[in-house]
């Protein structure tokens, strides 16, 4: 007979699993952790390489020489702004089409669910302008796009300054493609609720995108920014252009702020490259855009935004260097044939020269995974075996095995109120802090956004009292099996979304699985009951999200205290909420809708009567 | 006459070494099989080689030039309908003269093959066609990315050795080569000419099986790099040689030492039944001369007396053109059908008709609350 039809073999498969369970559990979650934090250690990551051809063959002297005439149209852009009050349009427009560009304009508002507060605005409301340098003897079939963002107060201009410049330069030389200038400030208005005039200038596909950020009019080091909304990332081949034109140019160039050290052998190298790593899993996690490039990916358009960091130091770099810089990537990426595609999607960047790809990664979460595996098999054995065996005989067994599995009576009852009532919970989570924010703000003397965010928490404490007010509805209640059903369906359930999470952002996945996996596999309603609720409480998805808020603030080298803290960990909550509602971004409902009742299924089986 | 004597001896020697070769004219087959624009060089290549040949005397009609990719009209070209290879864009090898028989994607293995064995359509124009003989002697010059034992055309397909070694045999047992010079420009060229077995075929290659073949130099202008080094130092030599230069093949197998290459060049004449110092260098790269020593004199000064012809032809009738077209005898043509419409007056009537006898049943007071 074969390894798992025959009963004795099997039986002893079944309790092999049964004994090794934890044990095996255990080793997992720390291997699980340690092939994550092992990640960072510079001989298990590899060299960044050119893996498009026909960006890595190809290269050109830079010749862009107009540097201080860009800080002075940045200086008139900052003057003309102030004089307006808000963003320059027709001042901007004239410059362009001075500069031999197409101009055109499109405007947008957009009212938030509830104003917010870090940006004290209520609406969101502006013009993106956007100039289209033709090339003169190509079809328009592809266009490059380089942005800078503008925003009423004194930053970026010089920027706005060096676009202007580089498309005045660009004009002269000889270019495949079709190159776009924008200042965007809000550019991509599909978003249902988005007012906004339709676009009239065409182009052609967009291959590429960069977005500049300069406020300063030297610099000292350009940081690269890639991580987009909902997690994504660009083609790494893109960064791999920056790091290459960083070391030709030779300017200092950053990843998460952070300078490349050399020694990665010892602790002090090792920790910096884990630091590195996790902003960027962090950044990664919170699914929102770190600068204008984020909304690009969602459309198959390669982004990334280059920042430019004015810091203490000796050495800085002017204008027609960064120019220059710009010139050459911009060059590079006219010679592309197709869209980038030959290097990586997913990967994690300890360093701007190292990076760790989603094959090496992935096997982090396969672990912890497994972990909840394990256990769901170990319920569905336990569950599998009947109370007491009185007839002998295979068929006997095989009999009763399944019909103790399969009748209704045991199943049904004891998941499905569970499942519906922690759903619904979860929708109330979703829904009602936007939609009650008025009644709220009426009976207690709170602002819109606190009411929001008030409201959230008070909901999701809300649901760590349902055990005791639902119980009455599970019929299956006071059964072994009915707890175990409950977490094994909880398990597959849990195992399923984190690792759905996990494919298309794999920090986010990471990250809940660190603290959701120990709960799902250890929570039985016979353990003490106030030290497991207090360890549910402390790893449920709300407290990760205060935790990550403190180990990014201390990984940005702006440590807070716990109150400080606080108000971060509330406004992180209010900018999820928003960014959902204006960009699409899908943490918050994933957090709201899925992890947060998959969490109170665990809470249910804590406090199973 | 001592001096006459040894002079005239000389001439005759001189003459007969001349004849020594055995063929009697001379083709080239120039292939470059890559495209993109990065890949410029490999047509920089070949279009030196072209060069280099047509200087040397032969002429279009005689070379199949078969280019993959158009760089001289590339949008990324700064310098449209130029394609240069040295740097600074000292030489422009486009030129005005370039006759490409088989451009961009009828650079294919087949084509090649075709051409190479003459088993071509009847309707392939003659430009397009390797009309060879048994007493022509070839050059075939390749370029483009290789392996071991392979060449990639197009960045779709590749031709193996074996391919390559069958289609020589077949060119052979056709008779349609005396001689083939085979000069290969790819990374692991040597390994393209290791399964020749027919006789009279000598190979060059630039680099070794496990080497790569390395370029020259980028532009920084243009932004690609120009040219092969093999090739590169190739054209340098080849520069140096004129249709009457008696530089032989052991120069050619010099060119490009290890030191200037990186590569390793390599050369195969085993199969090659003359010894490789008595070939001349303008016996596949150049045209042959053929020269005929006589030593009796031709009368040239005494005109012909030429019979006139006194026969009337007969008149004709005045020409015209004929009616080549003939559409209205071609297509028959039916008068289109117009729809038929019953007349209007019936309508009217018709619907006259119809109220009538509404009102008739319902009732003709009816008939007020419409006028």
């Amino acid at each position: 007979m074969g390894l798992l039809s025959d009963p004795n073999r099997r039986k002893a498969l079944t309790s092999l699993l049964t004994r090794l369970n934890t044990p095996i559990c255990v080793v997992c979650y720390l291997a699980g952790i340690a092939w994550f934090m092992g990640l960072a250690f510079e001989p298990f990551t590899l060299r960044t390489y050119m893996s498009e051809n026909a960006m890595g063959s190809t290269m050109v002297e830079e010749r862009f020489p107009a540097g201080e005439r860009a800080l002075a149209t940045a200086r008139e852009f900052a003057a003309h702004k102030r004089k307006v009050g808000g963003m320059p349009v027709e001042w901007l427009v004239k410059t362009m089409q001075a500069r031999g560009l197409e101009v055109f304009t499109q405007s947008f508002t957009r009212t938030l669910p509830f104003p917010d507060e870090n940006k004290e605005r209520y609406m969101v409301r502006g013009t993106n302008i956007y100039g289209i340098l033709r090339a003169p003897r190509a079809p328009r079939t592809e266009a490059l796009v380089l942005s800078a963002p503008c925003s009423p107060d004194n930053s970026n201009n010089q920027a706005v300054g060096l676009l202007l410049g580089l498309a005045q330069y660009f004009r002269s030389k000889m270019f495949y493609v079709e190159f776009d200038c924008t200042s965007l400030s809000g550019f991509f208005s599909h978003h249902s609720g988005m007012d906004y005039t339709p676009l009239q200038g065409r182009a052609g596909s967009i291959q590429a995108a960069l977005s500049l950020e300069l406020s300063s009019d030297v610099i000292t080091s350009l940081d690269l920014v890639l991580e987009g909304l909902n997690g994504q990332l660009p083609n790494l081949d893109l960064a791999n252009l920056f790091h290459a034109f960083c070391q030709k140019i030779g300017v200092l160039c950053t990843i998460q702020g952070k300078l490349q050290r050399g020694d990665w052998d010892t602790a002090e190298g090792y920790t910096h490259a884990v630091q590195t790593m996790m902003l960027m899993v962090l950044k990664q996690a919170s699914g929102r855009p770190w600068g204008d490039h984020g909304l690009f990916l969602r459309y198959h358009i390669e982004a990334a935004s280059v920042r430019g960091i004015n810091s203490f130091r000796q050495y800085k770099t002017d204008a027609t260097t960064i120019g220059r810089l710009l010139e050459g990537m911009f060059r590079k990426l006219n010679n592309l044939l197709e869209r980038l595609h030959q290097s990586y999607f997913f990967y994690l960047m300890p360093s701007l020269t190292h990076f760790v790809s989603i094959g090496y990664y992935m096997p982090a979460f396969g672990l912890l995974a497994t972990i909840l595996l394990l256990r769901a098999l170990d319920l569905w054995v336990q569950l599998g075996t009947p109370a007491q065996v009185t007839e002998d005989g295979a068929v006997l067994f095989i009999f009763s095995y399944y019909k103790s599995f399969l009748s209704p009576s045991v199943l049904v009852p004891s998941f499905k109120p569970s499942m519906v009532i922690s759903h619904l919970t979860g929708v109330a989570l979703y829904t009602l802090p936007v939609l009650s924010q008025e009644t709220a703000v009426e009976h207690f003397p709170v602002s819109e956004t606190e009411a929001v965010v008030l409201t959230a928490i008070a909901i999701y404490t809300a649901g760590l009292a349902l055990p005791h007010n639902t119980h009455r509805f599970i019929s299956g209640e006071g059964t072994e099996q009915g707890w175990r059903v409950l977490k094994l369906v909880a398990l597959l359930y849990l195992a399923v979304l984190l690792g759905c999470t996990a494919l298309i952002n794999f920090s986010l996945g990471f990250i809940l699985a660190i603290t959701l996996v120990p709960a799902a596999a250890c929570v039985t309603p016979h353990m003490p009951k106030a030290l497991t609720a207090l360890a549910m409480v402390l790893l449920s998805p709300g407290c990760t999200l205060l935790y990550c808020v403190f180990i990014f603030q201390e990984l940005q080298e702006a440590p807070v205290t716990l109150p400080e803290g606080w108000m971060l960990f509330l406004s992180v909550i209010s900018q999820g909420i928003l960014d959902h509602s204006l960009y699409g971004s899908l943490v918050y409902p994933l957090l709201a809708l899925l992890i947060y009742p998959c969490w109170l299924l665990l809470w249910n089986i804590l406090f199973w009567k | 006459s001592y001096l006459f004597i040894y002079l005239f001896y000389y001439i005759t020697t001189k003459a007969t070494q001349f004849f020594n070769s055995g063929h009697t004219n001379n083709w080239a087959v120039l292939v470059c099989t890559s495209r993109f624009w990065f890949n410029y060089r490999h047509v920089a290549n070949v279009l030196s080689v072209y060069r280099s040949v047509k200087r040397l005397g032969i002429p279009d009609s005689h070379i199949v030039l078969m280019l993959a990719d158009d760089m001289a009209c590339n949008h990324r070209n700064p310098k449209p309908a130029t394609v240069f290879s040295h740097k600074n864009m000292e030489l422009n090898v486009y030129g005005d003269d370039v006759e490409v028989d088989y451009r961009g994607y009828e650079v294919t293995v087949e084509n090649f093959l075709r051409v190479l064995t003459g088993r071509l359509p009847p309707s392939t124009p003659r430009s397009k066609r390797l009309l060879s003989d048994d007493r022509s002697n070839i050059l075939i010059y390749l370029t483009g990315h290789g392996g071991n034992g392979f060449l990639k055309f197009q960045d779709s397909e590749e031709i193996s050795n074996v391919e390559l070694a069958d289609a020589f045999e077949q060119m052979w047992q056709k008779r349609r080569y005396n001689e083939l010079l085979f000069i290969i420009d790819t990374c692991q060229g040597a390994s393209m000419y290791e399964r020749f077995y027919s006789p009279n075929i000598m190979a060059l290659a630039s680099s070794q099986v496990g080497e790569d073949s390395l370029s020259h130099q980028p532009d920084l202008a243009i932004g690609v790099h120009l040219m092969d080094r093999y090739t590169f130092y190739l054209l340098e030599f080849l520069e140096d040689i004129h249709p009457a230069s008696q530089a032989n093949m052991n120069d050619l197998f010099k060119v490009c030492p290890k030191s200037q290459c990186v590569s390793t060049p390599g050369h195969r004449t085993d199969l090659f039944l003359r010894d490789p110092r008595s070939v001349l260098i303008t016996d596949f790269f150049g045209s042959v001369r053929k020269v005929e020593i006589t030593r009796e004199a031709v009368n040239l000064t005494s005109a012909a007396e030429q019979p006139v012809e006194a026969t009337k032809e007969p008149k004709s009738e005045p020409l015209s053109y004929v009616d080549q077209l003939p559409v209205a005898e071609i297509i028959h043509q039916k008068p289109k059908q117009k729809d038929w419409h019953p007349p209007d007056g019936f309508i009217l009537g018709l619907w006259t008709l119809i109220l009538l006898v509404f009102f008739k049943t319902y009732g003709i007071k009816h008939l007020k609350h419409i006028f």
